[in-house]
């Protein structure tokens, strides 16, 4: 064979190969290029604008004009808590939040559990489907279509009407604090939608969670003596427990700062989310918004203490 | 049976499909108290769903299983007097080794102190002292094998089930682990049903082995009687290196157009015009190729109607052995008695 029926080395010119051989060598530089975006939103964008909202809560308000005045003080914080009724807005929320989770928890397991272990390949395709369809659709639409569900002529009402169980509906509603009116201006209306609208935040994680529990380990349960209740209780719950975490972080922290679900359903009574709302919109007291706005990240990094204090982080 | 009465397992024409797929079809055979019993066969053979017909995982399509003269039929694996080790262990992640080794105990309410001082025992037999608090993800492959072994002995089954236990170590640690499972099931006197695909492992740890092969058991026996006379062409494949004679080959060694199967390591070369002792066969033929093992050497060798696999010590070392290279004409001689009729696979 001659030299000449070799072909020739391509050369490939041009500056994106040069960039390219230049990197390559660099491996640190290339790595730091590539995670420069990402860090500077989260490190600017997104935990600087945080900070910021903290610094406003020790700024104030001027009594005259109403304007904000950039003056480091305590007179928002000292506001705060000098208002019996913000402590309620505070309690009223973080016990939807925990009522909508625990609710939540108790649906979603079962799906989950059924959706891992027992459904077949379509039936898991079909029911993962009907946990994401509500996602693709306006939150707005489903708020709305729940008003009417719940409300006093609505569709819960009717139902409970045809079989007879008007009674049990009215009994349901004269409960004292949850009940109401009708459904969609109580406490138990509000309480129905949150749990609605967050469920899959709660069913996809805990799904995840299942699917890394080996079958086989499950199968080593029984074979040492335990029964199908003592192997959920010693190895499935367990195991599964930081997918139920990490469902709850999502429902607890949702319900905790939404403000349109309570707005439309339930009753006057305001939750954080719409308290926020109303002082950084209408109101303009962008001090005391910020110090409402500080109450969930407090009451988030406690819930996030308390589960790691529980070993929910252990298994991951 | 032997005069110790009641088989450990016994298979009663058990079949198990799964879908389309007959996984283990028409099963018959026993398994004797105290005996360390292997299933061997290549994957999809059916030995895994035999193991898991007897744990409980799995039930039989029809026919019938006993334990220990007790049909299981409906009995969940939580009711069986048998325990498994898994192939992948199935350690519980989130408890101790300690909690591990316990749990069985802890299922059936025995008080915390007598576990602890039972699961030390089990720590002591298995050569784990010491790794009670530790968590199974800081544990290496054999120790972990090892946890299983122990979370299962602890239990005091009457049948111990091990699904490819050492499949997962690398071979040094496997051939230990042979050595100490073997010792381990004569110290603790049970019955081992050992599940593998390594016909290494099943020949030098059991005291019988079943061959599977698609769904059927193709012999049973002990590993000498099913080595040296592998009953079918698929047993003397499967359980070692044979060299199976058809056609002409057969009808020249064997005397009749049958199927036979001969070791390589049965074969002998001599000179080309060496006399040929009474009782054996002789084929002359030419050295194809000699691949060099170490331990012993493999020669390949051109006879009339085909080849034939030769297997040699090498007693005097050295990469090749006079007169073993390729086109060197030889002559082959081997025992009648080492050439065995095998009967067509079914």
């Amino acid at each position: 064979m001659t030299a000449a029926a070799l072909p020739a080395p391509r050369q490939r010119g041009g500056a994106l190969s040069g960039l390219s051989s230049f990197l390559h060598g660099r491996p640190g530089l290339l790595l730091a290029l590539l995670l420069a975006p990402p860090l500077v939103w989260l490190g600017i964008i997104y935990l600087g604008s945080l900070f910021t909202l903290l610094a406003h809560s020790f700024f104030g308000l001027d009594e005259f004009s109403g304007v904000m005045v950039r003056e480091v003080t305590l007179d928002t914080w000292k506001e705060f808590f000098g208002n019996a009724s913000n402590g309620d807005v505070v309690l009223r929320s973080a016990l939807m939040a925990a009522a909508v989770t625990a609710a939540d928890a108790l649906i979603a397991f079962p799906l989950a559990y059924f959706m891992v272990r027992f459904a077949g390949i379509r039936t898991r395709g079909l029911l993962y489907l009907a946990v994401m369809l509500p996602l693709w659709s306006s939150y707005l639409v489903r708020v709305y279509a729940w008003k009417l569900i719940l409300a006093k002529e609505g569709i819960v009402s009717w139902f409970a009407q045809q079989l007879h169980l008007g009674w049990l509906l009215e009994a349901v509603l004269e409960i004292p604090v949850v009940g109401g009116p009708s459904l969609s201006t109580s406490y138990i209306g509000t309480f129905i939608v949150f749990s609605y609208i967050w469920l899959p935040f709660m069913i996809l994680p805990i799904v995840a969670a299942l699917e890394r529990v080996p079958g086989s380990v499950i199968e080593a349960s029984g074979d040492l003596g335990a029964d199908a209740g003592q192997t959920f209780r010693k190895v499935i719950l367990p195991l599964a427990f930081p997918g139920v975490v990490a469902g709850s972080i999502f429902t607890f922290s949702l319900t905790l700062g939404d403000y349109i679900i309570p707005s439309i359903i339930g009753k006057s009574t305001p939750f954080l989310g719409e308290t926020v709302f109303r002082l950084q919109g209408t109101a303009g007291n962008i001090p005391m918004a910020a110090a409402f706005t500080v109450v969930p990240v407090v009451v988030m990094g406690v819930y996030l203490m308390v589960a790691k204090r529980l070993g929910a982080f252990d298994a991951l | 049976m032997t005069a110790a009465g009641v088989p450990a397992v016994a298979f009663e024409g058990v079949t198990r499909r799964f879908g389309d797929v007959l996984a283990v079809d028409d099963v018959s055979f026993s398994i004797a108290d105290g005996e360390f019993f292997s299933m061997l066969g290549p994957s999809g053979s059916g030995k895994t769903t035999c193991l898991r017909l007897v744990a409980g995982f799995e039930q039989p399509g029809s026919g019938h299983i006993r334990i220990h003269g007790v049909n299981v039929e409906g009995v969940p694996p939580y009711r069986r007097d048998v325990n498994t080790v898994f192939q992948d262990y199935a350690l519980f992640p989130h408890m101790t080794v300690g909690g591990n080794i316990e749990y069985g105990l802890m299922i059936r309410k025995v008080p915390a102190a007598e576990r602890r001082r039972r699961a030390e025992e089990m720590l002591a037999l298995v050569k784990l002292d010491g790794l009670y608090a530790r968590k199974p993800g800081q544990l290496s492959g054999g120790q972990r094998q090892r946890v299983a072994l122990a979370r299962a002995l602890i239990n005091q089954p009457r049948v111990l089930l091990l699904d490819e236990p050492l499949g997962a170590l690398d071979l040094k640690l496997r051939e230990a682990m042979q050595a100490e499972l073997k010792a381990i099931q004569r110290q603790v006197g049970i019955t081992f049903v050992y599940v593998t695909h390594d016909q290494g492992e099943a020949l030098s740890m059991s005291d019988r082995l079943a061959v599977f092969n698609r769904g059927r058991i193709e012999q049973i026996g002990s590993p000498a009687e099913v080595y040296d006379h592998p009953a079918t062409p698929f047993v003397a494949g499967f359980v070692g290196q044979t060299n199976l004679l058809e056609g002409y080959l057969a009808q020249r060694l064997g005397g009749f157009p049958a199927t036979y199967a001969v070791r390589p390591e049965r074969i002998r070369i001599v000179a080309p015009d060496a006399d040929v002792p009474s009782g054996f066969a002789s084929i002359d033929g030419k050295v194809a190729s000699v691949t060099y093992l170490g331990a012993n050497s493999r020669v390949e060798v051109d006879a009339d109607g085909g080849m034939l696999a030769v297997v040699e010590q090498n007693v005097d070392g050295g990469a090749s052995v006079a007169g073993r290279v390729p086109g060197a004409v030889v002559r082959l001689v081997v025992d009648r008695r080492h050439i065995q009729a095998v009967s067509a696979s079914r």
